[in-house]
């Protein structure tokens, strides 16, 4: 290369950093401001209940038996012939997660047979001591309006406590295309049966309403106003939502 | 008969006839006293392969060299010999020096110890183990559909080409076709997952060699791909998503805006990084002619992927042993000239232009239909099925307490990942869990070759060969 090439490629590559600082940011400033979190996102579990506000879980010890981690301590029992606690025979009796040793790859959420088992957004959790770490029932069955229970240590945003159906009842998770779009979710406390997402149903079900399905786009149409091709930023973008909508009031 | 400096009794001379045994200072450090027994350093630490430290050259004769060559895979006769390069030098005169296991430029915990003179590297010997985790011990106790949560994390920054090697060696050895869309999704996430690969090598290596910016940055457009993946999968890491028989879940709803939205955004950041790096002088003195790797000694070494690419082999598994439906789409297999790390530098850069070329084909190409073999010994049936058939809720109960019993056999199916052949190898006793599980991890194969390049090389430019080579740590030692 002769020298006078290199010295303009020398000014060329100040130029790509040069101009950045007048370039919108890509990062936002966290924790005040958080990235929505995709639908199918691994959080924090909770054991649901039906709408009736019983608890779904069965005691059937599936989630525990096909954990890699194993980190879920089942025990079921008898359901009281007076005061059932699920519809079944049994009811989850004892159920305890090892937060320590989830590794949140979701095959508990896959194998549960009740959907009793799912996980919600929140990731942003410290513990201070093991027996924190170890949830229990109490701890994870969602409350009387069908939300998780927020406990000190976890950081809880607007919008966490949504979608805890997790990503299963979005598409399909035995693989068969023609049931896709079909919620295949029985109703939640709270929430009632949750829509699916469109999948291969419908091809053109590109905006779908969770905040995060711009976020890929928000992200890729700013790397693209970085070099100053405004023009081309992909659709979406100007009216994708800053933070997520608080839908509802859950604090107790 | 006089006083030896050695002695540590103080007292008098030593009997004749008794061996000297060197002063505490000297069994510390190993020296030998002339005349004395073979010491060996009480700060060592043995392994069964013996001392992991470099031995001094003193004792590191020819037989010892080749033996250790045995350990470094060394090309066959060239035990190091510090003749071989052309300075003088005395050996009191030369410096060990580790480098890591906990320095930012060995890219995770690698140590690498070097023998020095001045500058310049006599030799080195990379010392591994230091995120061993038995992984693959792990994945004979898990049974074949929990396997992928395991593999997943043996190479963290590439981790569905761990995934498809293993389901694609359990499907081989199950004999099940996976259906056209799940081959289809599988390529889209794993030339992805090359490209987020790829720009976090060129953030770490842009940052080793001193273009501190680019670090930012690579680590910027990787989290464009690293939030569709959280999108797809649910994690932006260790994903569990392609298994045995499929893929876990279909594309989310949006899935073909995004992947044209990358497609569109990634090329002209590299076009923008071309200022930015391959133009810039300094790079280029950098890079160009350090390290070089003739294509013999990277194919004696194993080496595979960028690495053995820029030393001019054209191998690509994905061309020359095709799997998935690569065959049916249109790509080129970038190689070098050289082999120095410049040529590296230049595979692995167009190397994301070619991935992007194969995700715009395949948005274009995306078959329908199931993404999923519909067996019901290898997955489970649908959800809904589950509430409407006995026969269902059996299957699902008996997949998900005892997996499925994959026949006899053994199976080996290597797949081109961002760093080389990865291929895994399971042995089945008919069981549902594997009875062996071997990973061929191209960082492992490729480490060998540090020190033959770093031979003879400066210092500062060891840290761009471990660059080049880009090894994940967790993928030499699983
Ligand atoms: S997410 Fe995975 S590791 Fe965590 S409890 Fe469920 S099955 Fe176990
Ligand atoms: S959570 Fe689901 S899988 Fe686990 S015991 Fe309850 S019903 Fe069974």
């Amino acid at each position: 290369m002769s020298g006078v090439d290199g010295f303009f490629n020398f000014f060329k590559g100040f130029f790509v950093t040069g101009k950045l600082p007048f370039k919108p940011k890509v990062t936002v400033q966290y924790p005040e401001v958080k990235r929505p979190k995709p639908e199918r996102f691994h959080g924090r579990h909770v054991l649901n209940r039906y709408e009736d506000g019983m608890e779904k879980c069965i005691g059937c010890e599936l989630c525990a038996g096909v954990c890699p981690a194993r980190c879920i301590y089942v025990r079921g029992a008898d359901n009281p012939p007076d005061a059932p606690v699920s519809p079944g025979e049994r009811y989850g009796f004892v159920y305890e997660i090892n937060f320590l040793r989830c590794i949140h790859c979701d095959m508990c959420v896959e194998a549960c047979p009740t959907e009793a088992i799912t996980e919600s957004k929140m990731f942003e959790w410290s513990f201070v001591s093991r027996q924190d770490a170890i949830y229990t029932k109490a701890e994870l069955v969602v409350d009387d309006e069908g939300n998780p229970r927020q406990l000190p240590w976890e950081d809880w945003k607007p919008g966490d406590e949504r979608n805890t159906s997790a990503w299963m009842r979005a598409t399909s998770p035995a693989g068969v295309a023609a049931k896709e779009g079909q919620p295949l979710w029985s109703g939640e406390l709270g929430y009632g049966v949750r829509p699916a997402q469109a999948g291969q149903s419908d091809p053109a079900a590109a905006d779908h309403a969770a905040p995060f399905d711009k976020a890929v786009r928000e992200l890729a149409g700013n790397a693209l106003r970085g070099i100053g091709v405004e023009g081309s930023a992909p659709r979406g973008i100007e009216n994708a939502p800053q933070k997520p909508k608080h839908q509802k009031g859950n604090k107790k | 008969m006089s006083t030896t400096d050695t002695s540590n009794t103080g007292t008098g001379d030593p009997a004749p006839d008794e061996p000297k045994r060197g002063s505490l200072a000297d069994r510390l450090l190993g020296r030998t006293v002339p005349g004395g027994p073979q010491l060996t350093s009480m700060l060592q630490h043995k392994t069964s392969e013996g001392a992991q430290e470099l031995l001094a050259r003193a004792r590191t004769q020819a037989a010892e060299l080749r033996r250790e060559g045995g350990v470094l895979r060394l090309p066959e006769g060239a035990a190091l010999d510090p003749e071989d390069i052309d300075i003088d030098v005395p050996s009191d005169e030369t410096m060990i020096l580790n480098i890591g296991p906990s320095h930012p430029s060995t890219h995770g915990v690698l140590r690498l110890m070097v023998e020095l003179d001045g500058e310049t590297i006599l030799r080195s010997k990379p010392v591994i183990g230091y995120l061993h985790t038995g992984m693959e011990k792990t994945a004979e106790e898990l049974m074949y559909h929990q396997g992928s949560t395991n593999v997943t994390r043996m190479d963290y920054l590439s981790p569905f080409f761990n995934e498809l090697a293993f389901s694609l060696s359990v499907e081989k050895l199950l004999g099940v076709e996976v259906p056209p869309r799940a081959t289809w999704i599988r390529m889209l996430m794993c030339e992805l997952n090359r490209v987020s690969s790829h720009f976090l090598w060129m953030a770490t290596n842009g940052s080793d060699i001193g273009a501190i910016n680019m670090l930012v940055y690579g680590w910027r457009e990787r989290e464009i791909l690293l939030a569709f993946f959280e999108k797809v999968t649910g994690l932006r890491m260790n994903h569990n998503y392609i298994r045995p028989g499929g893929v876990a879940a279909d594309l989310p709803d949006g899935w073909r805006d995004d992947v044209a939205a990358i497609c569109e955004a990634i090329p002209k950041r590299m076009d923008e990084y071309d200022n930015l790096l391959t133009g810039q002088p300094i790079l280029q003195q950098r890079l160009q002619g350090v390290g070089a790797l003739d294509a013999q000694t990277a194919l004696d070494l194993g080496c595979t992927g960028p690495l053995l690419r820029g030393s001019g082999v054209a191998w690509d598994a994905r061309r020359d042993t095709p799997y998935l439906a690569y065959d049916e789409v249109d790509f080129d297999v970038i190689v070098g000239s050289e082999g120095d790390c410049w040529d590296r530098f230049a595979v692995r850069i167009n190397e994301i232009r070619e991935s992007i070329r194969i995700c715009q084909q395949i948005l274009d190409r995306m078959p329908e239909g199931d993404f999923r073999v519909q067996d019901k010994k290898v997955t489970p049936p649908p959800r809904s099925r589950i509430d409407e058939s006995m026969e269902a809720l059996i299957h699902h109960f008996k997949l998900y307490t005892e997996g499925f019993k994959v026949p006899v056999g053994e199976a080996y199916v290597p797949v081109e990942s961002a760093r080389g052949e990865l291929g895994c190898y399971i042995v089945s006793d008919g069981t549902s869990r594997p009875y062996r599980c071997h990973v061929r991890a191209p960082s492992f194969a490729n480490l060998q070759s540090f020190s033959t390049m770093a031979r003879g090389g400066f210092i500062a430019d060891a840290i761009v060969l471990v660059s080049t080579i880009d090894p994940v740590l967790g993928d030499v030692d699983r």
